[in-house]
């Protein structure tokens, strides 16, 4: 089960980071939020992995950590403002310089 | 606490001459003049006890961690530059009453100069060399505002930067000397400096530190060979000319080479360079001086002169030779104040400065070439005025030292040139502007000034004569008590007019009958010097910098090609180029916990997820279906959290998904809907390679967390959830009592970014496609029927299981955040059904005041509990009987979700639906619409 979970968290990062890497902002801004969820679920699992033992008391006798928990679930909370505004930045951009394009255009264009 | 106030009220009195910025000038002046008196009447008792032989101290600790406290002494030298800054300081701000013309913004002028003195106060009296070095810098920084204070003129703003640079890098320089004294003092206290003189002087880094320090203090006291920016700081204005370079700025650089002297000083390459450099800055100051057409050019460069004098007297150190120093720092600053002012008087009073033009004003200024003539007889050092007792000792000294062995001999004779040269241009300064002859044609009619203006000269005369004729009397006091705090020995200093014959007045006579034959030979002088013009130093520094910044720019453009794509790529070749090698280290990667076997439900869910992660990647260029696919990884995730064991978790990041995928669908609309170019091949190959590494890192190390044990400081919350913070479900007693502060810090920043984005919509023009990305034009049904009923229905459920979640937070998964998301989603809903001005019509409320309002609640909540003597946000419960419900639990940490919940919708609304009137408000009209 471990295995598994890492091999997931594992790739998931690797699809995000590939979409960070691409010149255009929207799938920038795509990649951002799944990294997003990598991480939290990167985070999550520092408590590591406990089925059938939610942190509420006097249903189990085993607890999950429920510090990583409470972490993570601000986290999603405020990944989900830096998704707001790094989405909505995008459209400024765009709405601005008429380019959804991550590169200076001089440079950009060289580069590609 | 006294010596706190004679540093903070001109700090803090810097504000009342804006405050009073629409009163009058005289209002504004005495406004401003009080606070240096106040200042004054403060210090006056400390300084009886300071003149007794005791220290009056005051310490205020601000970081004692590092060593780093507000902390003041006022021993006998702190005690004679608070005199001279403070006494000088007061009779400028009279001179620039009637100086400054009614166009000049006095309250600006007023507010920089308090800054200014408070920055040279905190100097003088610190106790502490980071302090100092602080109020260091602050003078850097108030000074350029003064130099630059006519800012419409383009060489007041070359000359307020030049300065700011020079006097600047010389106080980085200081930093890095000061850190490194404390660091071997192992304090940065000075008693503890002084303590440990010899540990500093036997150090191996004792050199380089002492190298930094003297930069430190010739950069800021102009020093050969950054003795340039002066002559160019003459763009000031004549008051800040007058106060910044005779009795403080530059002084500065002086006062830290006496301060540190306890510690620094003795040592052989101590003794060659502070000499050396303050002789050749002597010789080639007064040379300069004498050179100048200028009058405030002619009297910056003789400041050069004279710094160099008294910084060659401490660079000999003997305690004669330091109590001659600190005697020409009374005598300089008196003198040379003076002399700037009757420049500012004759340039006022004339229209010009020029030495060429002016000529013969004795008959129309008598007062103004009275006065000028005891200052610069003082300057000159013709006896008997103070000048002259100082030159006397100094001579003295430049005759007595033996620090070059067989050579010593230079060090008098190059002494009395210095002289000779410095009662030449005196005699310069009188003769060319007072006598020879009757002025051409000058811009004004000339005449004396107000006698108010020229009272500050008239004291600052009477001080050179005063201390001339009775020295014992005026300054002996100080003067003991200032060198005993350098040579930290009790001292009696000797005073007097006549030393009787001796080599000293026979090289001041020297030196007189010099001054005069040089001034008689001066157009010579102007001739020979003539071959050397056009190398200006405001030039060269002006290339210099120019020179540097093109280099800069250079650089820049090779490291800084605005491609994040670059950018990105390496930064994230740089995590896995410095990881890398700490995974190979590890021996054994998998730890001791025993792992958990797969189960069918895992498996499913965890190919899914990573299907739905490699669609996301591989289709990004067709973007509406990569958002279908990230939503799958989202819910996903949602699932995983349900499956490990955090409910709460798996609600949060439900409802976070269809609220982010809304957004980004919304933001879709407005952005091209497939990716036209795709990347090179050579360029995909390698950011999967990048990709893979990375992500093969991460599993790696999660996978090394995962199975290896670990030690928790949950099992506190798990024991304390029910009885400290009154509810079962841990993970949000965590949230709102536990760590409460944390939450409240975290709806902040939701806050925040939703103000952000709020202000990144305004005035945004985005674009709008008209039709949609096959070429169809959008429906004409905008609201279909269909969703519109059942939005409808789902609004009033929704907002039931939103409070009904909210209420059992506490105790089963729920709380703020969770049931703020379900209502938020529920009203975006009917934003989506019945569009932006049909929910305006039926409920208006202000999302940023319900945001505002949220984190208000959470922080009074957390106030609240100040009332009761309890720190803040400390949770209260208890258990309330009500009727037909039963027993009912209330805990203050309710209210604190209250605020989380009202934060969470108002901040996602404001995103949503501000962003959402984009559509409607800018879409192409329909017809019969």
């Amino acid at each position: 089960m471990e295995a598994l979970f890492s091999v997931t968290v594992g790739v998931l990062t690797a699809c995000s980071v590939f979409l960070i890497l691409r010149g255009r902002s929207f799938p920038v801004v795509v990649g951002i939020t799944m990294l997003s969820y990598a991480v939290n679920l990167f985070l999550f699992s520092t408590g590591r992995l406990t089925i059938d033992g939610a942190p509420i008391l006097g249903t189990n006798t085993e607890y999950a950590d429920p510090l990583p928990q409470a972490l993570v679930l601000t986290a999603i909370v405020i990944g989900f403002a830096m998704t707001a505004y790094s989405v909505i930045l995008a459209v400024r951009t765009r709405g601005e310089i008429g380019t959804d394009e991550v590169n200076e255009q001089d440079s950009g264009e060289s580069s590609r | 606490m006294n010596l706190f106030y004679i540093v903070f009220a001109p700090l803090i009195g810097a504000l009342i001459p804006l405050l009073l910025r629409r009163t009058s000038r005289p209002v504004k002046t005495i406004a401003t003049v009080a606070i240096p008196l106040s200042c004054i009447l403060v210090a006056w008792p400390l300084a009886q006890q300071t003149l007794a032989g005791d220290i009056p101290t005051a310490i205020q600790h601000w970081l004692p961690n590092i060593d780093f406290d507000l902390a003041f002494r006022l021993d006998g030298l702190s005690l004679l530059f608070v005199s001279l800054i403070l006494g000088i300081g007061v009779l400028i701000i009279l001179y620039a009453h009637y100086y400054l013309s009614s166009k000049d913004s006095d309250s600006r002028f007023y507010a920089c100069l308090l800054l200014f003195m408070a920055s040279m106060l905190g100097i003088v009296t610190a106790d502490n060399v980071l302090l100092m070095w602080a109020f260091w810098e602050l003078t850097s920084i108030s000074s350029f505002l003064l130099i630059g204070y006519w800012h419409h003129k383009s060489d007041a703003r070359r000359g307020a930067r030049m300065a700011l640079a020079t006097t600047g890098a010389g106080g980085l320089a200081l930093l890095a000397g000061l850190l490194i004294i404390g660091h071997i003092a192992g304090s940065y206290q000075l008693d503890a400096i002084f303590a440990a003189k010899d540990a500093i002087q036997a150090h191996s880094l004792y050199v380089p530190a002492l190298i930094l320090v003297l930069l430190g203090a010739f950069t800021k006291s102009a020093q050969f060979p950054f003795q340039f920016w002066l002559p160019h700081a003459m763009a000031a204005p004549t008051p800040v000319s007058a106060y910044l370079h005779s009795a403080t700025m530059v002084k500065a650089g002086i006062f830290l080479l006496a301060r540190m002297h306890p510690a620094l000083a003795g040592t052989e390459f101590w003794f060659i360079t502070v000499t050396l450099i303050g002789l050749i800055t002597m010789l080639v100051g007064a040379y300069f001086a004498l050179l100048k057409h200028d009058l405030k050019g002619l009297l910056a460069f003789s400041t050069v002169s004279h710094l160099g004098l008294i910084c060659m007297l401490l660079g000999i150190g003997s305690q004669a030779a330091v109590i001659a120093a600190l005697f020409h720092v009374i005598n300089h600053a008196c003198f040379k104040a003076g002399l700037f002012m009757t420049a500012g008087i004759i340039d006022h009073e004339t229209g010009t400065r020029d030495m060429r033009k002016l000529q013969g004003l004795l008959g129309f200024m008598p007062i103004t070439a009275t006065l000028a003539m005891v200052v610069t007889a003082a300057m000159a050092g013709i006896p008997p005025f103070n000048g002259f007792m100082s030159k006397e000792l100094f001579l003295d000294q430049a005759l007595n030292q033996q620090l070059f062995g067989g050579l010593s001999w230079f060090v008098p004779v190059l002494a009395t040139v210095g002289a000779a040269l410095s009662v030449a241009y005196s005699i310069r300064f009188i003769h060319d502007v007072f006598f020879n002859g009757e002025y051409k044609e000058l811009p004004k009619q000339p005449h004396d000034p107000p006698k108010m203006m020229a009272l500050p000269v008239l004291v600052l005369a009477s001080l050179c004569i005063v201390i001339g004729l009775i020295p014992m009397l005026a300054v002996s006091g100080i003067l003991n008590q200032a060198v005993s705090s350098v040579v930290l020995a009790p001292v009696e200093v000797k005073l007097s007019l006549w030393h009787g014959f001796n080599i000293p007045l026979l090289m001041s006579a020297v030196a007189i009958i010099g001054g005069i034959v040089i001034y008689s030979q001066r157009d010579q002088l102007f001739t020979f010097n003539r071959q050397f013009e056009g190398q200006d130093a405001k030039h060269n520094f002006e290339r210099l910098v120019q020179t540097v910044c093109d280099s800069a720019n250079r650089l820049f453009t090779h490291l800084d090609t605005g491609s994040l794509q670059r950018y990105m790529a390496l930064v994230l070749i740089a995590v896995i180029v410095l990881v890398i090698p700490q995974l190979i280290d590890i021996v054994s990667l998998e730890g001791d916990r025993s792992q958990q076997p797969v189960d069918f439900v895992s498996l499913v869910g965890a190919s899914v997820l990573m299907i739905a992660g490699f669609a996301t990647a591989i289709l990004h260029r067709h973007r509406f279906i990569m958002l279908m696919m990230l939503s799958v990884v989202g819910l996903i995730v949602s699932l995983a959290f349900a499956h490990f064991s955090a409910p709460d978790l798996a609600m949060t990041q439900l409802v976070v998904e269809v609220v982010s995928i809304i957004l980004m669908v919304l933001a879709l609309f407005f952005m091209p809907q497939k990716t036209a170019r795709a990347s090179t091949g050579h360029r995909v190959f390698r950011d999967i390679l990048i990709a893979s590494l990375f992500g093969g890192i991460v599993a790696t190390l999660n996978y090394g967390i995962l199975t290896s044990d670990f030690e928790t400081i949950s099992d506190f919350f798990i024991a304390n959830a029910k009885t400290g913070g009154g509810g079962t479900n841990v993970v949000n007693v965590i949230l709102v009592d536990f760590r409460g502060f944390d939450t409240l810090g975290e709806i902040t920043v939701l806050a925040i970014a939703a103000a952000g984005i709020h202000k990144l919509l305004n005035k945004l023009k985005p674009f709008i496609p008209s039709s949609d990305i096959d070429g169809r034009p959008w429906h004409r049904i905008k609201h279909p029927l269909m969703l519109t009923n059942v939005a409808n229905l789902v609004l009033p459920m929704a907002m039931v299981v939103a409070v009904y979640i909210f209420l059992r937070g506490h105790n089963l998964p729920g709380g703020g955040f969770i049931a703020g998301l379900i209502a938020a989603s529920a009203m975006i809903l009917q934003y989506i059904a019945n569009g932006v001005d049909w929910v305006k019509d039926r409920f208006n409320v202000n999302y940023q005041s319900l945001m505002s309002f949220g984190v208000m609640i959470a922080a009074l909540t957390g106030i609240g509990s100040w009332f009761f003597d309890r720190p803040f946000l400390t949770s209260w419960f208890t258990y309330l009987k009500w009727p037909v419900v039963g027993k009912f639990e209330f805990a203050t940490a309710l209210l604190f979700d209250l605020g989380v919940f009202l934060t969470v919708i108002g901040a996602t609304m404001m995103i949503l639906s501000n962003f959402g009137k984009m559509t409607t408000r800018h879409r192409p009209r329909e017809e019969g619409n």
